[in-house]
């Protein structure tokens, strides 16, 4: 094949590659977009009879034809509040243990294991959180909170086993996997130069830890943070089996509760009037809306940190 | 060589694919229904011991009443089940028809320490105050009166309720409706209702697993989910003034009370009936079907099912603590089935026009 002959045909894949990497990509913009219409059309009928008070009634009444979201994002936000504080704290230990602190056969074992807990289905935890969990938290975990801390509202009212706090813990380990592994991935990229220069000058292994790799890993962190935020908010399965499925909002973590997602798998296949459904509709576009902030928020975090960073430099 | 091998693969596939397609045209066609979750362990008696008869597959999928009205409705299942019956005019406008398959009862079931089955013994006040939230603790006086041989613990009272529209809802709110003034007035009757307090499970099985969970709980289930769970239900006063346990006679002298030829549209309720004997909380759970339908096979192969368990599943509906529908009240369904049912425009009842 003489040279411009190739030349041409490498221009023409090199153009063909492009097109398709670009359909690829806008097509996850399309089906977005699509949803996003598709929900507001479905729930125009909720949108005009409640208005914006849809967003601040907790009223849920399908007999008399009164819906409000409050008690839904209520819960979705506290339950996902709950989980995030236990899964991010943890999290980010297991992985500093995992890649500083270990002996390599131990991290390997023990990085395994905490992997496997993100391969378990939902329905599983849900099954868990019910049948054994729950158990626990009635027998032991609430009778303890109510005793020493009883005199918080958060922690008043019977203990039923199930409930928001139960909800909470249960996501936490749901989420866990994910901000483990992902943060321990951000550590590993940490140059150990970086990390050998802190130990030359004296630092200990704590010091090193919070002001080298957490420092240099903050952007990837914040990123693994959000990403089990994503998962927490729209978890739908294992919630449902434990937070109590009741449109309420009580300032107690043990009673019962709903998200978003646990009303839409509750009620969806029975609504059975278009205005109940439409709701529920709107419901679903609350939430693909929260997800999209918080999304937006971490987005501008991140680009925030990065441009202190070039900024120092 | 190696491409000739790949074609004879290749034609094999598609031959035994054919086949597949074929056989499943000769094969007897394949009902879905979907609805209630109150008859479903009847329903799968039947429709299993019918397979083993007949060959022929039933599927039916509990997702509570409100679920089988909407998909039946909405055309994605040959048959509907509900246990809230739907008012005449309504059936009109979807175009439906509805009968019952089998009367049941529905027993509050509670979990509380040392108390077994039959034991607690409630008034139907007390119970419509229970689950309005205004008896808050077990050792309430109201229930402590009706109790003074229990020793009733200091604790919570935990209500669980359905979380999605449910005709076990619909009987058991209607009782309450009808017995307790407040409850008529701030609750009513419905598949949902706005309860005051509690925990919301999904299906009969879903109240029953959380009863069984909560200690201090008190749920209401059809019985036969009581029994299979071995939740202790409550000994009710009915409305003779007698304290009275679910069994199948109180479940019989409560349907015994229903005068179905004058009921438009098998609209029928048997909550609160009167009867020294009678279980207060009862109701019939329905069939609903298209008036016009579309594949004759389908739809006669339906009501031989129907024929079927009104036939022969008496014994078996007896067993599992439901009431058989009476053979007067049968004959008066598969007239309106014969008056009422076309498909393709042809009548499909009695089966004998098939040939």
């Amino acid at each position: 094949m003489r040279p411009a002959a190739q030349r041409a045909a490498g221009r023409r894949a090199d153009v063909s590659f492009r097109l398709l990497t670009a359909f690829c990509a806008v097509l996850v913009i399309v089906v977005m977009g699509a949803i996003f219409l598709e929900l507001v059309d479905n729930s125009l009928l909720s949108i005009r009879t409640f208005g914006f008070g849809f967003l601040t009634s907790d009223a849920w009444n399908p007999g008399a034809s009164e819906f409000g979201a409050l008690s839904s994002i209520y819960g979705t936000l506290v339950s996902t509040g709950i989980a995030m504080l236990i899964a991010v704290p943890l999290g980010l230990v297991i992985a500093i243990f995992l890649v500083e602190v270990a002996h390599p056969t131990v991290s390997r074992l023990v990085g395994g294991a905490v992997e496997l807990l993100a391969a378990i289905p939902s329905i599983i935890y849900g099954m868990w959180g019910l049948f054994v969990f729950a158990g626990v938290m009635q027998n032991h975990v609430q009778p303890a909170l109510g005793d020493t801390l009883g005199f918080l509202p958060l922690f008043q009212g019977p203990p039923m086993g199930i409930g928001m706090l139960t909800a909470g813990i249960v996501l936490a380990i749901m989420v866990l996997p994910f901000v483990t592994a992902v943060t321990r991935d951000v550590l590993l990229m940490v140059p150990p130069v970086l990390k050998e220069s802190a130990h030359g000058v004296g630092s200990t292994m704590w010091e090193s830890v919070r002001n080298v790799s957490l420092r240099y890993g903050r952007r990837g962190i914040i990123g693994a943070v959000f990403l089990g935020f994503g998962r927490a908010l729209g978890e739908t399965m294992a919630v449902t089996f434990v937070i109590g499925n009741s449109h309420r909002i009580s300032a107690s973590l043990f009673a019962a509760g709903n998200t978003i997602a646990s009303s839409l798998a509750n009620e969806f296949n029975e609504a059975s009037e278009p205005l109940y459904l439409s709701s529920l509709v709107q419901l679903a576009l609350v939430l693909f809306a929260i997800t999209l902030v918080f999304q937006s928020v971490a987005h501008v975090w991140v680009g925030r940190l990065q441009q202190m960073e070039t900024g120092q430099r | 060589m190696r491409q000739a091998k790949t074609a004879v693969v290749g034609l094999t596939l598609v031959a035994a694919m054919l086949t597949c397609i074929a056989g499943a045209a000769i094969a007897a066609p394949t009902i879905n229904g979907a609805g209630a979750t109150f008859p479903e362990p009847i329903y799968a008696l039947w429709m299993n011991k019918y397979y083993e008869l007949t060959g022929v597959k039933i599927n039916y999928q509990g997702i509570g009443s409100s679920g089988g009205i909407r998909q039946i409705e909405a055309g994605t299942v040959d048959f509907g089940g509900s246990d809230a019956p739907m008012r005449a005019a309504a059936l009109v406008e979807s175009g439906l028809i509805q009968f019952p398959m089998v009367v049941g009862g529905v027993v509050p079931i509670v979990n509380i320490e040392g108390i077994a089955p039959g034991e607690l013994r409630l008034s139907p006040q007390a119970l419509a105050d229970m689950f309005a939230g205004e008896i808050v603790y077990w050792d309430n006086d109201a229930i402590r009166e009706l109790n003074p041989e229990l020793e009733l613990p200091h604790q919570a009272v935990t209500v669980v309720h359905r979380a999605e529209g449910s005709g076990t809802t619909w009987i058991f709110t209607n009782y309450l409706d009808k017995v307790s003034p407040m409850w008529h007035e701030k609750f009513g009757t419905g598949k949902t209702v706005a309860w005051p307090v509690g925990v919301g499970a999904k299906g009969n099985p879903g109240v029953a697993a959380y009863v069984q969970r909560v200690a201090g709980s008190i749920g209401y289930v059809e019985y036969a989910y009581a029994v299979q769970n071995k939740l202790p239900h409550v000994s009710l006063r009915n409305a003779a003034g007698e304290f009275v346990q679910p069994t199948i006679e109180s479940f019989q002298a409560a349907a015994a009370n229903a005068d179905w030829a004058s009921a438009k549209g098998y609209y029928m309720v048997l909550t609160d009936q009167p009867g020294e004997e009678t279980w207060p909380i009862v109701g019939a759970t329905f069939i609903l079907l298209h008036k016009k339908m579309e594949n004759p096979r389908t739809a006669r192969a339906m009501l031989k099912f129907f024929d079927w368990c009104y036939d022969h599943g008496s014994e078996m509906a007896v067993e599992k603590d439901y009431v058989p529908i009476p053979g007067n009240v049968v004959e008066m369904i598969q007239e309106s089935w014969e008056k009422e049912l076309r498909a393709n425009g042809q009548q499909i009842w009695p089966l004998a026009a098939e040939k």
